[in-house]
Parts: structure tokens; C-alpha cells; sequence
């Protein structure tokens, strides 16, 4: 069997899915695992088709995605028109003012003759008339199906990109009124989609460039388990080295080493049932956080040979709550420590860093919730590093999965969804175990 | 007897051990962390009329007019051979299925005892899967096993498997109603994994003959009454999470030797009953007995469990028996006369051991509590 | 839910009595509520056995259904239900109310109100109403024609029940615990008599006492939809075969006599629930009510009148199920109400505020320094920005740039300038917009002066708009195209009751 690096899989799968464009009756939904280059892949598609004559909407989530899309198209495709459509209130950031193939209007009918036009969805939705031969939807996992069905009517074919393992859209309205229905508001976009066109083709992207090989392993196994990605790095292209040395045996120093050797680390503080805001899992991240700036890593990689050292900037501490993010947040300051990003699973979705602290969000709890257990939260919290990613956690995590009661209600016609949160869980502390540090 | 056996048989005493049904079986799933059930459960001991000896007997009761009507649809459904059966299947899952033949495994020849049941079960299942041009189609009152705690469970599940496409599928039939293409929530959950036992026994049973598990699929079929009439519907129940967590459980209660090596030696439930039967153990001291194993009590037990209001007197006073959310927002903190010192201020725990942070959070509550009541805690 | 509920729940269980977790009433309790407590067979889908009905407590009407499974008779309970449930509403159709809005409009100057023991009783409501609204009253399966008009007042009021801020259908058991917190677990005060057991034990009982006893069903019968299966066993069976066998023999003063013992059966499991649902409105009423709770009855008003209106122009009932457009809209408004109604309720109760205070989504102090007069000359016009200094001893976790509200002042928009810790406690600088009158110099009292408390939180400013959404005939193809228009089939009348 002939070994296709993975540079030749990743374009292979890329060039498969432009190619079916054409063909699409409908449309095509492509899953992206973290790091795959999901943005690529529209920028591509959208100057594939706007070379065919298509005309393309590009629907995003946020802001900062449209102008992330934008700019990489507009610096991609010089020659190319491209409409920014916007929220009157909204100021073109220095990466879309300086493209002057970018022009950025509040109408969309001011925008007839840019074959690409971009926007968020809540502004989209706000367009009640023009229709587009394409669309393109980025993030369509994490974008509520009632969303989608505002802005639906103005594209006959479309292309879904997103990552299925991430959190799925929620609402802070609890009812079961439209389970199994089919057109349930509050289900994913490409899961209503994908009900009412089967035939609609799903690709996948392959290849995560982001995660280094022990990260994908973990991530794919527990997180995309019928599916599966690989690495696009080769383990011995990333390293992180450190130019200070360690203060001896002390848990920080042992566990930031295991995790520039190996990728991870499980920073394993005694067990306790704790409060959420865990003063002792908060000293942990922001201990953890201030010697790994304190001894100056560096990193290797494809993109930086030489090496190129981590800033604060390139660092980041996930938790699952936001008074948890505020409680590091306030440590790291009363430190002197700025310029580090702490925050939750949902704010870090779609961001990348070299290193990642993650509080892990079973650490120091007696009984696991639906969201606490949630897959897609933990999946975000370990799938944003580049190079190492350490989890802190009190000990007593397998015993609490173990004794956790299944009695979740089950509701008819509802397709069931993988990975099971419990079984991710399971199967990321059982891959960790190797690399525990015990902290006192 | 292995020296577990052994141990289980001297907790049970002398009663003898509690037949497992799809029904225990899949209650395994209710509550693992709590070692109180998982002995009992293990040991085979009737947790209804240890319950009701002690005082504290369970809340549960069956009305005969559910058991008639339960009764009343399935016989329905199977009537005729199943034709109503085979029609709806046809329709509502657009199964192709050929003209069926029905098999009543319920009396093998006037003879039927468990094992030969089962014998021949395993005989005509293992026969459909290597001969399936002359074999039936859907087996009426299969008799499965399933090792449960190293004792042998004989599952008589009311499905009827059938047999398409070279693959099994286990049909449960239920009472409760689908209206508008929903159900209860927790009747489902219920029905799902009650399935998903069957199927586990189906597997087993047919591994026995070399077969392998994908011979039974993992989706399942529910038959309901549609709407408010007697209409049967089917839906499909796919019950792959639901194995896995049957298969854990199962798995664990293998492995109660760690349970029962914590336990007093010479501990037993037995009620010792003299030659007419009469229960001669004082009430106490069972209680005293049941005491000695932990019980990880919470009001959901309350719906699941013979032994829930045994468990929720001894549970009074903690702030488990408020509820695991109620318990959570207290910090944690294990019983209520704790939590009100500590948010009162009138116990101060040192600061860095465990209850610092919890009395933080309760103080706090107080202080906002007096200031918009006008009153103190 | 929260510390602070958590906290009166273990001092409900200290004292032996529920402890109030709201300081004022967030439901609204008509003069003369219907208050409907339904039996069903066990093991029938929403299939009714007795009811108990009526909008005072010494008006009681009881229901029963003789032969629960015939279906004749389950339709001339409908109908005899519906006359009630009709001529109740009947009453609210006559009185008009002009509304002053910006288009004044007229809606009915007061509303029904049902209020079920719990909400399995809601859903036995709504599965009456599904199992009568799509029949028909002429043709081979026709029922009395008060039926179907029955079944779309139940599926209305169900449907209510669904939207968090209204009152027009209340599971007493919600409506109680939203107000107290008992010492016992959420899942054991969905007992009704539990529940009243502890805010209201009888003299000489502690609240576990009188709970203990009410959960004994030969004390207190459960208070449905579902029998204690013992009584359905013991006593239920042998009296519905009565019924049968003198039905079967002839009927005449036999049957009469077995119907009446019937009766007599399913009313002493109805008529103590009927004391413990008067009670409770009893002890609501006793409550003074907050500040937005008038507001959110005319939402409710507005509602029914849109419903009766609905009637009275001929349309179709309700669906089946949600289309795709109706799902969303209907999500939508849940979320934007939801949002309303968790603010309100925080601004008109401090207990609930407290919460916020607790999580820093708001905080209480005092002012400790202001410039009511201050002005703002950057801009193109000179504009009124009052500051004001704030502090207090709660957690902030609004950042500068955030806007808050006060309860106090509720038009007014406060921005926050800066967060500083100020000893042990936090001081929050602020600077004020709006609710101060048009001149350069604001009206006296709205700005806050020194020494006044005050409260601020991030929610409860700014009025949502609900989204747009495509009409149902242009329901995308991502979401199945349009639905197909309703046309009521054969089937619909002709379900057979088991």
C-alpha cells in the first residue's frame, strides 16, 4: 500500500469536493475536523465558482469571520469584486480597508456587480429580496437551524462547511415541543439540511494541519469516531523547547515538560469535590501559565523552521465556565500576566493557539451533567493547540464517569448522535493516563 | 460455587435469588455509584420485601387496568400470526418482507421448561441465520439468557424477532401511546434499553453457534398504539449508546468482589424464617444490616428503587436527599446543619482545606438573602 | 438552580417549614379561576375517568365516565365537559377593553383562567384537547358539537402553559414552588399535597410530617391525572365492573345504584385534592403582587382575545405539529419573552435580584458620589451624561462599555466608565443617559444622589425586535419547502378510542 503523505490527501479530497460543485444538485456539506483548513476550502470554493459565473453569497457567523473570509479571499483573488455586506454600526477592520477590491455597504443592492458578496447570517437574514445561484455557509454546524431558514430563500445551492465535533448551537429555551420533527428549530443547520436532502453529498476534510500527531490521534478517536482525521504534521516537525531551565522536580516544571515532549500532559491535582470557581484548579492554570512564559518556549514547526518563540498571545486557558475564566483571569493579573487569552469553550471555538491550558470541565465535581459530559465542549478545549495542550484536573474523574446514572429521556425520530459525551470523555482520561503529572 | 457465589448466597440467606427480567436488568443502569444497590442486586435479594420488612416499603404499585390493557394491545398485535404485525411493518418502516411464517416458541410439546425453550430457541435462530429460505421469519416467545452477576438470567422477553435480511431484530411491543409521532420521553428511554437487553441476549445466543454479533442489528423496533386508538405504529430505536452502557454495567456488577471485600464479614439480609415461614429478624437489625452498605441516595431513586424510602429516611438531614443540583449549589457541602453553620458564619473552616471555598459561596448567599428579605439567616 | 434557592431549601428543612424564595407574587390569580382536577384510566391515553371542575371552591361539579372505554360515553363526557369549560369562557367574551397603543386596539377586558393540580394534569389537558379538536360533528363518526370546540379551548390553554411568563394555565405545583422553597427535592414537590404540606403544615405538624402524610395515598389521594393503582385494584375495579355486569343485566335502580357508588369512589379521591387546589390559590392571592405582573396578564388577555377571534373567523384548529416557519417564530418569541420575563421578575422582587447579585450580573450599593449636572460637549451637540460613583460590596463582573439598568430607574440607560476595587469593596463609575427629562438639567430625582441605594444589572435594557421570517409558502428546500395545506381527512374523525 502506497503511503499518500498527507499534503496529497488533503488535495485530493479538497479538488474532489470543488469539483463536485458543479454536479451538485443541491448542494454539498463538508465536515471539517479542527484545524483542517475550513477557511481555505471556502475561499477556494468562492473564487471557483465567482471564476465560473456563479455568483456567491458567503454566510458566516460573526463578524470576525467574514472579515477573516474576506480578506484571505480578497488578497487570494486581487482581480476579484467582493461586496462586504454590514451591519450599519459596524467599522471595517484595517485587514478589509487596506484590500481595494473590498467594498464594504450596508445594501445589498448596492453590491450587483461583485460576483463574491460576504456578510454574517443575522445580517443576511435581513435581505428580502435577490437570490443568489450559491451560497456558501461556513461554521454550518454551529449555526441554529431557524437561522438558517431565514436566510435560505436567497441561494439555490449551497456549500456547508463546518466541524460536526464542535459544541452544537444551543438555546436557553428548554422544551421538547419540536423533537423529532424534522425542521427542529433548534438542531444544527446541516442536521435540518440533511433530513430533508439526503441525497446532498457530506466530504470530508481529511487532514487537520492545526493539531501535531499526538493531538489528532486523541481528538479523532475520541471526538470523530466514525470519521477520523489524521495529522498533516509529521510528530517530528513540531517540537517546543524551553531556554530556561526547570526549577527541579516540581509539578509545573515536570508537567509543561511532558507536554512539549509528548503533546499533552494531565496536570492531576489530589481529588476533592470542589466549588466550580476551584481555587486550587485556578492556581494550577495560572501557576502553569506563568512558568511556561517564565521559561521561554520555543517552538518548531513546518511554518517556523527556525523556531519562533511563544508569546502570551499564542497562549490560551480553556474552562467550562465563565466565572472559572474570570477567576484565572483575575490571578494571572494580580501576577503581573497580560496578554494571555482565558476563556470558555463557546469564545474559543474557531481560535488557535501554540499552547493550551485546559481546566477540565468534570475537574473537583461529584455528579457529571449533560453539560459538563457535553462532547463538543471538550473537544473545543483540546483541539486548539498547535503544539502542546495540558489539562488540569483533580483525580476523580474515571470514578465519577463510572458511577454516572445513564436516564436520559429518548425521543422518537431523532437520528442519535456521535460521540456519545460519556464515551468521549472515557476515552480522552484513558489516552491521558500516560502522561499524568501528579500535583500536590 | 466460587467464593463470590458463596458471599452473595450468605448476604441473600436462605430466599431464594430474584429472577432477572429485561426490566432489573436495564434498572442496572439507574444509579452504579450506589453500592447498597449494586450488592443487593447482585446478591439476588428481593430489595421489595427487604424494603417492606424494614418498614419502609416501596412506593410503586401496578394498576390491573394498565396490565389489562398492556396485555390486551400485544395480544392484538400478535393475533393472527402477526398479521397486523407483518402489515404495519411493511407500511410505516417500507420493509420488504416476504410472506412470513410464525413460530410460538412458548410450548415446546407440552414440555416447557427453560432450558429446553431455550435449547430450541438457540436451534431455530441459528437455523433462520444459516437456512434462511426455510426458516421462520418471526419467533413468538424466544427464551434468551444473559449472565448477570454470574447467575444465569432467563429473559422471556414478550418481542417477537424477525428475521430480514439476514438480519434479527428484536421488536418490543409497548402500551403507551404515540401521538403525533411523540412519546414520553422516559417510557422510551425505558423501552430502549429494555431492547437493548434483548439484543445483548440475541448476540450471546447466537455466538454460541459462531455467529457473529452484526446478525442482530442494533435498531430495534417499538410497536405503540398510534394516536388515541388501538392502531398499532412502529418506530425504529436505534440502541447502540444504550448497549454500550448495558455492557458496562454488566461488566461492573462482575466485578462486585471489590464491593464485598469493604463489607463486615458475616453480613447478610437473610430474614431468618422459622419452619412456617415467619421472618424472625428483628426489623432493626436488617435495617442495621442494610446500613452497613453505602447507599448513594438521591430523589431520583424515588421512582426507580424498592429500596428508595429506606434510603431517604438515612438520608435525612444531607443535602444529597434536596436533590444532586440543590447539593451542587450549597457547594457541596454534605449535610445541612453544616451548610447553614457555615453560611451563618458561626463555623469557620480554615482557609485552604476543603470547605473554605464552599462557605465563601454560602456566606455570600446569606448576606444577599438577609438584605433583600430585611431579615437574618 | 441557584445558591440562594439551595439556601432556602436547607433552611426550609432546618426549620421544618418552606422558606419564601420570592419576596411578591410573579403569577397572576383571577377572581374566579376554573380549576379542573382530571382522572384517567391508567394505561389509556389521556383517556378520562373523572374530573372534578369548577370557579368556586363550594361549586364543585363532579364528572365521571362509567364505562371509561366506551366511546359514547367518553364523548358524553366531552360534551358535558365542554358545557362547563364553554359557558366559563363564555363569560370573559363580553366585556371589551380599549388598549392605548400607538394603534389603539380592543381586546377583552379580562381572561379565563385553568389552573391543573401539577403538569401531568397540563398534559392530560393537552391530549384531550388533541384527542377532540379534529373531530367532527356531522357524518358517520360524529360527536356533540361542543366537542371539537372544547378540544381547541384545552389545546389553547395548554399551548399557554408552554410560555414561561403566562398565567392563563397554571400547574399549581409550578406556581407554588416558584414561591417557596420546601426541605425537601423539587421532584417530591411535584406532589401537590407534599408541597402544601410544607408551606401550609396543620397545627402541630412539622412540614416533613405533614408531607410524610400526604404522600400516603390512603390519607391523600394523588392528585392525578394517574390513580393510586391500590385504589384502582381494591376499590376502582370492582365498582366499574358493577357498573358493567348491572348494565348487562338490565340496569334500572341496580344500575343507578352501581353508578352512584362509582361515584361515590372516584369522589373521595377528587374532593381533598379540590381543598388542596383552594388552598394554594388561597395562599398565592395572600401574596402582594410585583410590579409587571399586571403587564404580563394583558399579554395574556391579548392572547385569548386572539384565540376567540381565531374561533369566530372559522379557521381551521390547531396543527398537529409545528411547520417549520411556525416552529421558528414560535422559538423566537420564546427566547425574547423568556428574557423579558427573567428581567421582570428580577426587577420586581429583590430575592430574585439577589441571585444576579450573587453571579455579579448585577450589583447593590450606594452612591458615594455624583455629577448630575455633568455634560457631554464632544459631540456635535451638547448632550446631559450624568455620572455617578457606586459602591458596593457585591461581585462586578460587568466590564467598562457595558450598559446597565435599575430597577428604579428603568428608561435610563447607565453606562459603565470604570470598575476599581475601593478597599475590600468596588467601586463602578457610571454615566447616566435618558429618563431625565429633555433639558440640559435633569428633572429632580432621576439622577441618584449621594447616600441613595441603589441596584444595577446588565439585563432588561433594550426592547427585541423579533426576527422576520419567510411567509410558510416560502418555507426554503433546506427545510423541506412548504408544508402542505391542512385538509381535514376522514381519519381525523374517525379515530377509534381503544
Amino acid at each position: 500500500m502506497v503511503m499518500t503523505s498527507a499534503a496529497e490527501l488533503a488535495a485530493g479530497a479538497t479538488e474532489e469536493i470543488l469539483d463536485g460543485l458543479a454536479t451538485a444538485e443541491r448542494g454539498v456539506v463538508v465536515d471539517s475536523p479542527p484545524g483542517a483548513g475550513k477557511s481555505t476550502l471556502v475561499v477556494a470554493a468562492a473564487s471557483r465558482l465567482a471564476g465560473a459565473g456563479e455568483p456567491v453569497m458567503v454566510i458566516a457567523q460573526t463578524n470576525e469571520q467574514v472579515d477573516d473570509l474576506s480578506s484571505r479571499l480578497a488578497a487570494d483573488c486581487p482581480e476579484l469584486r467582493i461586496g462586504r455586506l454590514s451591519a450599519s454600526d459596524y467599522v471595517p477592520s484595517p485587514r478589509i480597508a487596506r484590500h481595494p477590491n473590498v467594498t464594504v455597504t450596508t445594501s445589498a443592492a448596492d453590491l450587483a456587480g461583485c460576483p463574491v458578496v460576504t456578510g454574517t447570517a443575522h445580517k443576511w437574514a435581513l435581505v428580502r429580496e435577490a437570490s443568489w445561484p450559491w451560497a456558501i455557509v461556513d461554521e454550518a454546524y454551529q449555526m441554529r437551524s431557524d437561522l438558517l431558514l431565514r436566510v435560505a430563500g436567497r441561494f439555490g445551492r449551497a456549500l456547508f462547511v463546518g466541524d460536526p465535533g464542535q459544541l452544537d448551537p444551543f438555546s436557553v429555551v428548554q422544551t421538547d415541543r419540536w423533537t423529532g420533527l424534522t425542521w427542529d428549530p433548534m438542531q444544527s443547520a446541516v442536521a435540518v439540511l440533511l433530513r430533508h436532502n439526503p441525497d446532498v453529498a457530506v466530504r470530508r476534510l481529511p487532514v487537520s494541519w492545526r493539531l501535531p500527531e499526538p493531538a489528532a490521534e486523541l481528538v479523532s478517536e475520541a471526538f470523530y469516531p466514525f470519521t477520523g482525521f489524521r495529522s498533516g504534521s509529521r510528530a517530528e516537525q513540531r517540537r517546543m523547547t524551553f531556554t530556561a531551565a526547570s526549577f527541579g522536580q516540581n509539578a509545573c516544571d515536570l508537567s509543561l515538560e511532558t507536554a512539549a515532549r509528548t503533546g499533552w500532559a494531565l496536570h492531576e491535582l489530589p481529588a476533592r469535590h470542589t466549588v466550580r470557581t476551584d481555587e486550587g484548579a485556578v492556581a494550577a492554570c495560572a501557576a502553569l501559565t506563568a512558568r511556561l512564559l517564565q521559561r521561554g518556549p520555543v517552538i518548531y514547526s513546518e511554518r517556523a523552521e527556525a523556531g519562533a518563540p511563544v508569546t502570551a498571545d499564542r497562549i490560551a486557558v480553556g474552562t467550562a465556565h465563565r466565572d472559572q475564566a474570570q477567576a484565572i483571569r483575575a490571578r494571572l493579573r494580580a501576577g503581573g500576566l497580560a496578554g494571555v487569552t482565558v476563556d470558555t469553550a463557546n469564545s474559543l471555538q474557531g481560535r488557535e493557539f501554540d499552547v493550551v491550558i485546559v481546566l477540565h470541565p468534570l475537574s473537583g465535581r461529584r455528579d457529571a451533567t449533560a453539560f459538563h459530559l457535553e462532547a463538543g465542549r471538550l473537544c473545543v478545549l483540546t483541539s486548539r493547540h498547535r503544539h502542546a495542550c495540558i489539562v488540569v484536573a483533580r483525580a476523580g474523574i474515571p470514578e465519577l464517569l463510572d458511577a454516572h446514572p445513564s436516564a436520559e429521556p429518548v425521543h422518537l425520530n431523532v437520528p442519535v448522535k456521535f460521540p456519545d459525551g460519556w464515551e468521549a470523555n472515557q476515552s480522552v482520561m484513558a489516552r491521558l493516563q500516560p502522561w499524568k503529572v501528579r500535583a500536590p | 460455587m466460587t467464593g463470590t457465589e458463596a458471599w452473595l448466597a450468605r448476604l441473600r440467606g436462605r430466599a431464594l435469588p430474584v429472577r432477572h427480567n429485561a426490566r432489573t436488568i436495564a434498572a442496572l443502569a439507574g444509579n452504579p455509584g450506589c453500592a447498597r444497590r449494586a450488592v443487593l442486586d447482585a446478591a439476588g435479594a428481593d430489595k421489595h420485601r427487604l424494603a417492606a420488612y424494614t418498614g419502609f416499603p416501596a412506593p410503586f404499585g401496578l394498576s390491573r387496568f394498565a396490565i389489562t390493557r398492556g396485555n390486551a394491545f400485544e395480544a392484538q398485535v400478535k393475533a393472527s400470526g402477526a398479521a397486523e404485525l407483518l402489515r404495519i411493518l411493511r407500511e410505516h418502516l417500507s420493509l420488504p418482507i416476504p410472506e412470513a411464517s410464525y413460530d410460538d416458541l412458548s410450548e415446546v410439546g407440552g414440555n416447557a421448561s427453560p432450558e429446553l425453550r431455550h435449547a430450541r430457541t438457540r436451534g431455530l435462530l441459528a437455523r433462520a441465520v444459516t437456512h434462511p429460505a426455510e426458516a421462520g421469519t418471526m419467533f413468538d416467545h424466544p427464551l434468551l439468557t444473559l449472565r448477570v452477576g454470574g447467575r444465569a438470567a432467563y429473559l422471556e422477553p414478550d418481542l417477537i424477532a424477525f428475521q430480514l435480511g439476514g438480519q434479527f431484530r428484536v421488536i418490543e411491543v409497548k402500551s403507551f401511546p404515540v401521538v403525533d409521532g411523540r412519546a414520553d420521553g422516559d417510557k422510551v428511554a425505558a423501552a430502549a434499553i429494555q431492547s437493548a437487553v434483548y439484543v445483548l441476549a440475541l448476540r450471546d445466543a447466537l455466538a454460541e453457534q459462531g455467529i457473529p454479533p452484526e446478525a442482530v442489528s442494533h435498531e430495534t423496533i417499538l410497536i405503540c398504539p398510534e394516536n388515541f386508538s388501538n392502531r398499532p405504529v412502529a418506530a425504529s430505536l436505534d440502541v447502540r449508546k444504550q448497549l454500550t452502557v448495558l455492557r458496562r454495567q454488566l461488566s461492573r456488577l462482575a466485578r462486585i468482589e471489590d464491593l464485598l471485600a469493604q463489607l463486615p464479614p458475616g453480613l447478610t439480609f437473610d430474614l431468618d424464617p422459622d419452619d412456617a415461614g415467619v421472618p424472625r429478624r428483628r426489623p432493626a437489625e436488617l435495617a442495621e444490616a442494610l446500613r452497613q452498605v453505602e447507599a448513594r441516595y438521591a430523589p431520583e431513586c424515588l421512582n426507580t428503587c424498592e429500596m428508595c424510602l429506606f434510603c431517604r429516611d438515612e438520608a435525612r438531614g444531607g443535602t444529597a436527599a434536596l436533590g444532586r443540583e440543590v447539593r451542587d449549589d450549597l457547594g457541596g457541602v454534605e449535610h445541612v446543619a453544616t451548610a447553614l453553620r457555615l453560611a451563618r458564619g458561626t463555623s469557620v473552616p480554615e482557609r485552604g482545606s476543603e470547605l473554605a471555598e464552599a462557605a465563601d459561596l454560602l456566606r455570600t448567599a446569606a448576606r444577599l438573602r438577609a438584605d433583600a428579605l430585611g431579615e437574618a439567616v | 438552580m441557584s445558591t440562594l434557592t439551595a439556601l432556602a431549601r436547607a433552611l426550609a428543612a432546618e426549620r421544618g417549614a418552606a422558606q419564601r424564595c420570592c419576596a411578591v407574587r410573579h403569577v397572576h390569580v383571577s377572581e374566579r379561576p376554573l380549576v379542573f382536577i382530571p382522572l384517567a384510566l391508567a394505561g389509556e391515553a389521556g383517556a378520562p375517568l373523572a374530573a372534578m371542575i369548577g370557579d368556586r371552591p363550594q361549586d364543585a361539579r363532579l364528572l365521571t365516565v362509567p364505562e371509561p372505554r366506551d366511546r359514547d360515553q367518553r364523548f358524553a363526557f366531552a360534551a358535558e365537559f365542554a358545557d362547563i369549560v364553554l359557558e366559563h369562557i363564555g363569560r370573559y367574551l363580553t366585556r371589551e377593553e380599549t388598549v392605548n397603543a400607538r394603534e389603539p386596539r380592543v381586546r377583552f377586558a379580562d381572561a379565563p383562567q385553568l389552573l391543573l393540580p401539577n403538569p401531568a394534569g397540563v398534559t392530560f389537558t393537552r391530549l384531550l384537547g388533541r384527542s377532540t379538536r379534529f373531530r367532527r360533528i356531522e357524518g358517520p363518526y360524529a360527536v356533540p358539537e361542543n366537542v371539537p370546540l372544547l378540544g381547541r379551548w384545552l389545546t389553547f390553554f395548554a399551548e399557554r402553559a408552554e410560555v414561561p411568563p403566562s398565567s392563563l394555565t397554571l400547574p399549581m405545583t409550578q406556581a407554588l414552588a416558584m414561591h417557596w422553597a420546601t426541605g425537601q427535592s423539587a421532584l417530591e414537590d411535584l406532589n401537590l399535597g407534599a408541597l402544601l404540606g410544607w408551606i401550609d403544615p396543620p397545627p402541630g405538624l412539622t412540614g416533613a410530617q405533614a408531607a410524610a402524610r400526604a404522600e400516603d395515598p390512603v390519607r391523600c389521594p394523588p392528585a392525578g391525572p394517574a390513580t393510586d393503582p391500590t385504589f384502582d385494584n381494591e376499590v376502582l375495579e370492582p365498582r366499574l365492573l358493577a357498573v358493567r355486569t348491572a348494565r348487562a343485566t338490565g340496569g334500572g335502580r341496580a344500575g343507578q345504584r352501581a353508578k352512584d357508588a362509582l361515584a361515590d369512589a372516584l369522589a373521595s379521591q377528587l374532593a381533598p385534592i379540590w381543598t388542596l387546589m383552594w388552598r394554594a390559590v388561597e395562599l398565592l392571592r395572600a401574596l402582594p403582587p410585583g410590579a409587571h405582573v399586571s403587564s404580563r396578564w394583558h399579554a395574556d388577555k391579548d392572547a385569548f382575545t386572539w384565540h376567540a377571534g381565531q374561533i369566530r373567523d372559522g379557521g381551521p384548529p390547531q396543527p398537529r405539529r409545528d411547520s417549520a416557519v411556525s416552529a421558528a417564530r414560535r422559538l423566537a418569541g420564546l427566547e425574547k419573552t423568556q428574557a423579558e420575563y427573567a428581567a421582570q421578575r428580577a426587577f420586581d422582587d429583590p430575592l430574585v435580584m439577589a441571585e444576579y447579585r450573587m453571579t455579579g450580573e448585577a450589583f447593590a450599593g450606594t452612591v458615594t458620589a455624583a455629577e448630575p449636572d455633568r455634560v457631554d460637549v464632544t459631540g456635535r451637540r451638547k448632550v446631559l451624561r450624568p455620572r455617578v460613583t457606586v459602591e458596593t460590596g457585591d461581585a462586578v463582573l460587568a466590564a467598562p462599555g457595558v450598559v446597565l439598568t435599575s430597577p428604579t430607574r428603568p428608561s435610563q440607560q447607565a453606562r459603565v466608565v470604570s470598575v476599581a476595587p475601593a478597599g475590600d469593596r468596588t467601586a463602578v463609575l457610571l454615566e447616566l443617559r435618558g429618563g431625565m427629562g429633555r433639558a440640559l438639567t435633569p428633572e429632580p430625582g432621576s439622577v441618584p444622589e449621594p447616600g441613595e441605594a441603589v441596584c444595577y444589572a446588565t439585563f432588561g435594557n433594550g426592547f427585541q425586535r423579533l426576527p422576520d421570517f419567510p411567509a410558510p409558502e416560502d418555507t426554503p428546500w433546506t427545510h423541506g419547502g412548504p408544508p402542505q395545506p391542512y385538509v381535514p381527512s376522514d381519519d381525523d374523525a374517525r379515530e377509534t378510542w381503544s
